[in-house]
């Protein structure tokens, strides 16, 4: 079984974004760029299944600019065998990363694939739910755990309240939360190891997908701002707060 | 304009973030209906007929739509959306696991967590971690989007008086199964729809800790209980007690922070809480940054007597 893990070059998580003066979007010029955190779970995710046994091959996928190529020699670093880059010019939405995807799982036939429930740039939380809808496969969202038996796939998943579990039947498409597992980092030898993987580069449009966005951004803004409060120095003095809110009676 | 809600019900009762979305939907302008899947799902319908604003409810009764598998009930939403403009689903586990899909089968992007409704079209949401907020028209023919729960009133529960009507065809597509669930229970009011919070961090060190910290002081200010990642990876409390980014969205009147941080993660979750109070020994901690009332020292000290002197 091939596993597929599309992957997204994001800004750091430790960076704290800033909005542009004229208000066009964030700046992201000589900004720290990583793999979108919930992408590294899922690599991490499909090199241990391929670890032990239940996957023969780990492919990993960007959809971007040429330097998502660093991104996907990340994972490819982490441990996956080879990598497809999909040169895109402009900023790429869900629906068409999901367009694009689908032709791949059309050429490839991956049993699995794993990706990140969301990007922490556009937050969307979108994407591996479209490319199940367009490939007919059954979804395992926010995965907080992944068990292969046979020709299906248990996963458990973070809901609103607590954990739940479904079956479903393989091939099939997952999309990780935070705990399913804690990546590893790539030791120096397997980054040196990584330069030599095959990384295809294509376009978009061999896979004869149009990525011309559907929304249109009018304006990026900056939420209002909090103002920091006092500091109260004692007990006494915060309980005599909660009083003046009518939390403390 | 014909929008079309997706009901999210437990024992019979609709839950709160369905009313926002329902405020939402109205904004758009035009008729509201609602949809309500699952099976023996009557006192469901019957409870959502009764919202405000409601003009129809659409009754999908078959058991291949319990536990809102995305598989089967995308398929019947694409096809009520024959009659529809616009599907709008509250931004919750399961509307977010449905609505995408349905989107892609529509051949729509989604527009995730709107803020405002500016016009039909046109909608704020945030990105990165809400440290912006984009507006973004939409140019597609069809409408869907989740909606913040957060960023718009609750819909009445009474005073409206929607038809209702059932609604079939698609059924259990077979490609996936619902095992089973491990649902907290809790006594405390629901994280989402609390009037007031406390949660905890890394700093509680362990579960024990948690419980003989948090939940007393929650429990004297009829709080619900919440956490940031940190605690929640470390297994202090469970998956759905974590606040943030990627985890609940919380605006209470108060919420109080004891031993977080205040990482962008956790402060997009709860920084559009009323007021917001933080207790950590480190006074430079970025939360004091948002918080109305800081107070610094050591929990462990203050957060005992803080709860006995309530
Ligand atoms: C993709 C991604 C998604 C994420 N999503 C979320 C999310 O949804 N929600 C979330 O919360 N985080 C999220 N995070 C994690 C976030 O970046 C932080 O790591 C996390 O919020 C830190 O939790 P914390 O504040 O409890 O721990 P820490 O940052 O370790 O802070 C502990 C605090 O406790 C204080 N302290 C220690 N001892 C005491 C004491 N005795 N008395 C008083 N104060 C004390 C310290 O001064 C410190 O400020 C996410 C991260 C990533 C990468
Ligand atoms: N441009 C992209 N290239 C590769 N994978 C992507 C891209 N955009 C999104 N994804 C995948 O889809 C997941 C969810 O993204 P989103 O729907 O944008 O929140 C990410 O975690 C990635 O796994």
């Amino acid at each position: 079984m091939k596993v597929l893990v599309p992957v997204k070059r994001v800004i750091d998580y430790n960076v704290k974004p800033r909005v542009k003066a004229d208000g066009t979007g964030v700046d992201l010029l000589n900004v720290k760029m990583s793999m979108n955190p919930f992408d590294e779970i899922a690599v991490e995710e499909a090199i241990r299944l391929k670890e032990k046994g239940a996957a023969t091959e780990v492919i990993v996928v960007s959809i971007g600019e040429p330097k998502a190529q660093e991104t996907l020699r990340t994972a490819l670093a982490m441990g996956a065998d080879r990598a497809i880059l999909v040169a895109a010019a402009q900023e790429v939405e869900p629906l068409g990363v999901a367009k694009v995807l689908a032709a791949i799982v059309g050429e490839e036939q991956p049993g699995l694939v794993i990706l990140g429930k969301q990007a922490i740039d556009d937050d969307s939380n979108q994407t591996g739910q479209m490319l199940a809808a367009l490939t007919g496969r059954p979804q395992g969202t926010f995965a907080s755990k992944i068990e292969v038996s046979g020709d299906a796939v248990e996963v458990t998943r973070e809901v609103d309240g607590g954990l739940e579990t479904v079956r479903l039947s393989l091939p099939a498409i997952v999309t990780t939360d935070l705990r399913l597992n804690e990546p590893r980092y790539a030791s120096l030898p397997n980054i040196m190891k990584a330069k030599s993987k095959p990384l295809a580069q294509k376009t978009a449009a061999d896979y004869g997908v149009d990525l011309s966005p559907r929304l249109r951004t009018v304006q990026v803004a900056e939420p209002s701002k909090r103002q920091a409060g006092v500091k109260v120095g004692s007990v006494d003095e915060l309980i005599d707060r909660l009083r003046d809110l009518g939390v403390a009676a | 304009m014909k929008s079309l809600v997706l009901a999210e019900h437990e024992g019979g009762a609709i839950k709160d973030a369905t009313l926002a979305a329902v405020t939402a939907a109205g904004k758009l302008g035009g008729e509201v209906d609602l949809l309500v899947v699952g099976s023996g799902v009557d006192a469901a319908a019957q409870a959502g007929a009764q919202i405000a604003g409601v003009s129809r409810v659409l009754v999908a009764d078959d058991p291949a739509f319990d536990h809102a598998l995305p598989e089967n009930v995308a398929p019947l939403v694409v096809q009520l959306m024959g009659e529809h403009d616009a599907f709008v689903a509250p931004a919750t586990s399961t509307g977010k696991n449905i609505a995408p899909r349905v989107a892609a089968l529509l051949d729509v992007m989604q527009v995730s967590e709107i803020l405002s409704v500016e016009a039909p079209n046109r909608f704020t949401r945030p990105i990165y971690a809400g440290n912006a907020i984009a507006t973004v028209e939409t140019g597609d023919p069809k409408l869907v989007c989740t909606v913040r729960a957060t960023a718009f009133e609750k819909a009445a529960r009474t005073g409206g008086s929607a038809t209702v009507q059932p609604v079939g065809g698609a059924a259990d597509g077979g490609l996936s199964q619902f095992v089973g669930a491990q649902q907290s229970h809790s006594e405390r009011p629901e994280l989402t729809s609390a009037k007031i919070i406390v949660s905890g961090g890394r700093a509680l060190q362990n579960g024990e800790n948690f419980k003989m910290l948090i939940e007393p002081l929650a429990d004297k200010l009829g709080a619900a209980v919440g956490a940031s990642r940190a605690a929640v990876d470390a297994g202090f409390v469970p998956n759905d007690y974590q606040v943030g980014q990627t985890g609940k969205i919380v605006a209470p009147e108060v919420y109080v922070a004891v031993g977080i941080s205040g990482a962008i993660q956790h402060l997009a979750g709860m920084k559009d809480s009323k007021v917001i109070i933080a207790i950590n020994k480190d006074e430079e901690a970025p939360i004091f940054q948002v918080a109305d009332v800081g107070l610094v020292g050591d929990l462990f000290k203050l957060v005992p007597e803080l709860t006995q002197k309530l």
